[in-house]
């Protein structure tokens, strides 16, 4: 009799165990993201998270071109095909106001997350509208615009004697926009099948804008009043059109045909040994220290996005939060998810992964900044960024900017204060549109 | 027994055997092909032009409002849209009238015997069967003026196809064209097939020279295929996208079709969309009944 009871009991808890363990291998999130390698760093990190959950966590990935209309037409159709998205900056407005993405305003405030991330993280990332303290997403891959170059071009005695001689100064890393045309120019050698710079022209999404605005953001202009839709006078000030005229003098050092170029080309003109400079996001630098992917891995150094005449720095934003898809049926375990995430150690090990983390405490950790060549750069970008708009109508708004700089800089039509100009009337009459001037 | 029977007989008596009347069998193909296309073709037709009246945003969840002939008016009266017109109006014209020639010259080519002429034809026909994003891809780098063959062929040292505002639309326009030449020839070939050889014979016996041949007996004879051919390739020009948005970002080369892919999906202003997309479907209608005229007094001739 004895022998039948602890067989019942011993049978009953061995299904129970089982029953629980087919339960929480059932438990399934899915986290969309772009096609590039910290998505592959997100789904080796949150393999550590099924290992201690049960939980098992896919990143679901589609390339960056389809990215936005793939994400927007699950959200729209309200689908509940993914848990958790990691938006870019700029769907902040559009997600937290279109009912996409639940609010994380008691997440955030319950784990203190403005003194655990970067300042500009949680601007850019998380909260929306700007100042409100109301948060949608928690920073996840830092990101923005960085530069890589040949240091052994950079560092040949001969050329820097002849820098000298033509320019009297120094051949080194830009401090300054002016510069870096400098060096762009020197390097420009179109017979020998070597340009000065690579920087990104392809106007079908966000890639020429993020180029573009770094440039005027260093020289003293904005996009706007963020707060008021004020834009006459800012988006065209002389300042603005100052630097989209230093854009488009960049342009003039490129490799040929270099009028539809993003992170792909922009990568290239380094691994191809093409320029002497090369503008990307910090997140597409991995493959440049790779021997495997360039040829010249030992010989490409990376610095920060340079200043403007006034000595103003600022830099594009890319760089993505996660937030929690409000037509996800698996919010709590996404919530759960996200308290995993933000836990220290989680962000030590995405950092060492390959991912940019957003914690503050990892970013200014010198294993952190020593632990790539570009690193140092990105720490010290992440405290000069600026971002683009993040209305719900931004797409609109990226279009006309894209409509009217890109004849200017490529095609060579027009002024850089006429696009501006332009680009101002533009954005007023959207604006006005969707009654943002109240 | 009665199943071997039936074998012997024809389809329609066979069915008659099983009870099934030619009502019946009509009925089980119609009925499922009506409401495939009600469904799918008929209903989302109508709705979208229910949407074109109104304000609504797939990407909001605020309520729509009927704004009427508004949307119409906006993109009526929008320079960008219409320089979108111009430059697809420029495309098809460039585009078609390459394909119409590439393609008939083939296949007067074609329409003769030589050595390994079917194999050729088979060739000539791979374009058109590759997928047209494809084919777009494929030709940026045709064109690309570091590594590219097209430039070091002709010469051209540093052209850049794509990036130049003022090339890039005829960059497009002959990857079209060397993608649908040869929808053109295989067209062209069954019409030419189909002249009747004692035509030929009785000019050659009156001494007739190849020009008078041609333009007396060739093309009347091919034209009515020839404009079936234009009709296509017309509208399919008109619609062209993915061959285009994957070669540049030139705005001198946005087509009207890339334009209603942004208003659609990036910008998520369906309404106006809608509107736009009824615009692009009146024009096209109205270029396909001009053809269609001329094509039924072609062939009253």
């Amino acid at each position: 009799m004895r022998k039948l009871v602890t067989s019942v009991l011993a049978g009953i808890g061995l299904t129970l165990a089982y029953g629980t363990s087919v339960h929480a291998q059932d438990k399934e999130l899915t986290i969309f993201w772009a096609e590039w390698d910290p998505a592959n760093y997100l789904q080796e990190l949150v393999n550590d998270y099924m290992a201690e959950t049960g939980v098992k966590v896919t990143v679901q990935t589609t390339p960056w071109p389809d990215f936005q209309t793939k994400a927007f037409t699950e959200f729209n159709a309200h689908g509940d095909a993914y848990d958790l998205v990691v938006g870019d900056s700029q769907w902040l407005g559009a997600g937290s106001t279109q009912g996409h993405y639940v609010d994380l305003t008691d997440f955030f405030n319950q784990h203190k997350l403005t003194d655990v991330m970067a300042p500009a993280t949680i601007k850019y990332y998380a909260e929306y509208p700007g100042g409100s303290g109301k948060y949608w997403a928690i920073p996840l891959e830092g990101d923005a615009i960085g530069w890589s170059y040949r240091k052994d071009w950079f560092e040949d005695p001969k050329e820097k004697e002849a820098f000298k001689a033509k320019y009297g100064y120094d051949l080194d890393v830009p401090k300054t926009y002016a510069q870096l045309r400098d060096i762009a120019e020197f390097f420009h050698r179109p017979d020998q099948k070597r340009y000065g710079v690579a920087i990104y022209t392809d106007n079908s999404y966000d890639a020429m804008a993020m180029g573009v605005e770094s440039a005027i953001f260093s020289y003293g202009g904005d996009l706007g009043d963020y707060a008021s839709y004020k834009v006459d006078g800012i988006t065209n000030s002389k300042q603005a059109a100052a630097g989209l005229e230093m854009y488009k003098d960049l342009y003039k050092f490129t490799p040929p045909g270099w009028g539809k170029t993003f992170f792909v080309e922009d990568n290239q003109a380094i691994t191809g040994g093409l320029a002497a400079m090369s503008m990307n996001f910090f997140a597409f630098f991995p493959p440049l220290v790779n021997k495997a992917t360039n040829p010249y891995a030992d010989v490409t150094g990376f610095f920060a996005n340079p200043g403007g005449p006034d000595g103003k720095r600022f830099a594009a934003l890319g760089g993505q939060g996660v937030s929690v898809v409000s037509y996800s049926k698996n919010k709590d375990e996404a919530m759960k998810f996200l308290e995993w995430f933000i836990k220290d150690d989680t962000q030590k090990k995405w950092a060492e992964l390959g991912g940019y983390t957003c914690s503050q405490a990892v970013l200014k950790s010198e294993a952190f900044q020593k632990a790539t060549p570009y690193n140092k750069a990105f720490y010290d970008t992440m405290f000069m960024v600026k971002d683009f708009w993040a209305t719900p109508e931004y797409a609109e708004v990226l279009d006309q900017l894209n409509q009217n700089i890109y004849p200017f800089v490529v095609g060579g039509k027009g002024t850089a204060q006429e696009a501006l100009d332009k680009t101002a009337a533009d954005w007023k009459a959207t604006f006005t549109k969707y009654n943002r001037y109240k | 027994m009665a199943s071997v029977a039936l074998t012997h007989l024809d389809p329609a008596s066979r069915a008659a055997a099983r009870g099934w009347s030619d009502l019946t069998i009509r009925n089980m193909f119609i009925i499922p092909t009506l409401a495939f296309l009600i469904v799918f073709n008929i209903f989302p037709l109508i709705y979208s032009l229910g949407y074109s009246f109104t304000n609504f945003a797939a990407n909001r969840s605020e309520p729509w409002q009927f704004v009427g002939l508004q949307n119409y008016r906006e993109l009526l009266s929008d320079d960008h849209i219409w320089s979108n017109f111009v430059t697809t109006a420029k495309y098809v014209i460039v585009s078609v009238t390459g394909q119409m020639i590439v393609g008939f010259g083939l296949a007067l080519l074609l329409n003769r015997s030589f050595p390994m002429k079917g194999l050729i034809t088979t060739l000539l026909l791979l374009p058109m069967m590759m997928s047209a994003a494809v084919v777009g891809l494929f030709w940026q780098l045709l064109y690309s003026p570091s590594w590219g063959p097209i430039n070091y062929v002709f010469g051209l040292g540093d052209f850049a196809w794509l990036s130049n505002p003022d090339s890039a639309l005829y960059a497009v326009a002959i990857t079209d064209i060397w993608m649908w030449s040869p929808f053109v020839m295989l067209l062209s070939l069954a019409g030419l097939s189909a002249v009747p050889q004692h035509l030929y014979e009785a000019a050659a016996i009156d001494r007739a020279g190849w020009w008078y041949t041609f333009t007396r007996i060739t093309l009347p004879l091919v034209s009515p295929i020839l404009l079936i051919a234009l009709i296509f390739r017309t509208m399919e020009a008109f619609k062209t996208f993915d061959i285009a948005y994957t070669m540049t970002t030139q705005p001198t080369a946005e087509l009207i079709a890339i334009r209603l892919y942004k208003q659609a999906f990036q910008q998520w202003d369906t309404g106006k969309s809608c509107a736009l997309a009824y615009i692009v479907l009146i024009m096209v209608l109205a270029i396909t009944n001009l053809y269609v005229k001329y094509l039924n007094k072609v062939k009253e001739r």
